[in-house]
């Protein structure tokens, strides 16, 4: 057992009181980020696509779908906002996860849908510059994918 | 937090709740530089949000550095009736968390 899995274990049982939570992240034990223990962290660490799906769905191999609707603009004008509106038809979708491919870390944001999750949703990201904005979807145990290129005329990142 | 960070417009029709959400939030990258004395913004994001309704989760999202400042969120579920409670709650990289319920409309 490593160090790190023995603070772990240490803070677990501490967890209740929530003032050792506070000390532990003080104290610089944890970082805050571990306390989320969901947050796939590795996945948003990807510095690149092929690595995000790896992470995400433990493949690459992913299907094109024609029921994937992404509504974006052609051209952002800011890459700080960039709205964009996910709907599918796809029955039984478990997750969305929409990527920019030219951001420093392309995952951007993860969506894990309840059963009665109608297969939409919609948000504002960022973009650093002109890149291909993808989104896929897990349904089923299969992979759908569906892209769409959008033009960024002010970056995103330098504020 | 005492100012209230999360704005949510819950609409039912046709059997489908449209969630509409706001939450106020910097969403710093951590790529960014403050101009005066070059050093880097620490990254502070949101990286968990929640939404339930009555108690159940309906959809939950798991955000990167790349979601836009104040982030916006919409979705849509069946099943939903007028007078229902949804939740949103939001927990970010700094261990900063809120949440806040509104009624279906």
């Amino acid at each position: 057992m490593t160090s790190t899995s023995i603070k772990r274990r240490t803070f677990l049982k501490g967890s209740l009181a929530s003032s050792v939570l506070g000390v532990a992240i003080g104290a610089g034990v944890l970082t805050p980020r571990m306390v989320l223990a969901a947050w796939p962290k590795s996945a948003f660490d990807a510095k690149n696509v092929n690595d995000t799906l790896n992470a995400l769905y433990s493949t690459t191999n992913t299907s094109k779908s024609s029921d994937i609707k992404i509504k974006a603009p052609d051209i952002a004008e800011n890459g700080a906002v960039v709205p964009i509106t996910v709907t599918t038809g796809i029955k039984d979708v478990e997750s969305i996860s929409v990527l920019v491919e030219k951001n420093p870390q392309p995952l951007t944001a993860l969506f894990t849908m309840g059963s009665n999750t109608e297969g939409f949703v919609s948000t504002r990201v960022k973009m650093g510059k002109t890149s291909k904005l993808i989104v896929n979807i897990k349904a089923g145990g299969k992979v759908h994918t569906a892209s769409k290129e959008v033009k960024v005329t002010i970056g995103g990142c330098g504020g | 937090m005492a100012k209230k960070s999360i704005r949510i417009r819950a609409k039912v029709k046709k059997g489908v709740t449209e969630v509409k959400t706001l939450i106020s939030h910097p969403m710093e990258t951590g790529l960014r530089k403050n101009k005066k004395t070059g050093k880097k913004i620490p990254a502070h994001f949101i990286q968990e949000v929640t939404c339930e309704h009555n108690g159940k989760k309906v959809l939950g999202a798991d955000w990167g550095v790349a979601i836009s400042k104040n982030p916006y969120l919409s979705f849509k579920f069946s099943g939903g009736n007028k007078g229902d409670t949804i939740k949103i709650s939001w927990a970010d990289n700094k261990g900063k968390s809120d949440s806040a319920e509104a009624k279906v409309r």
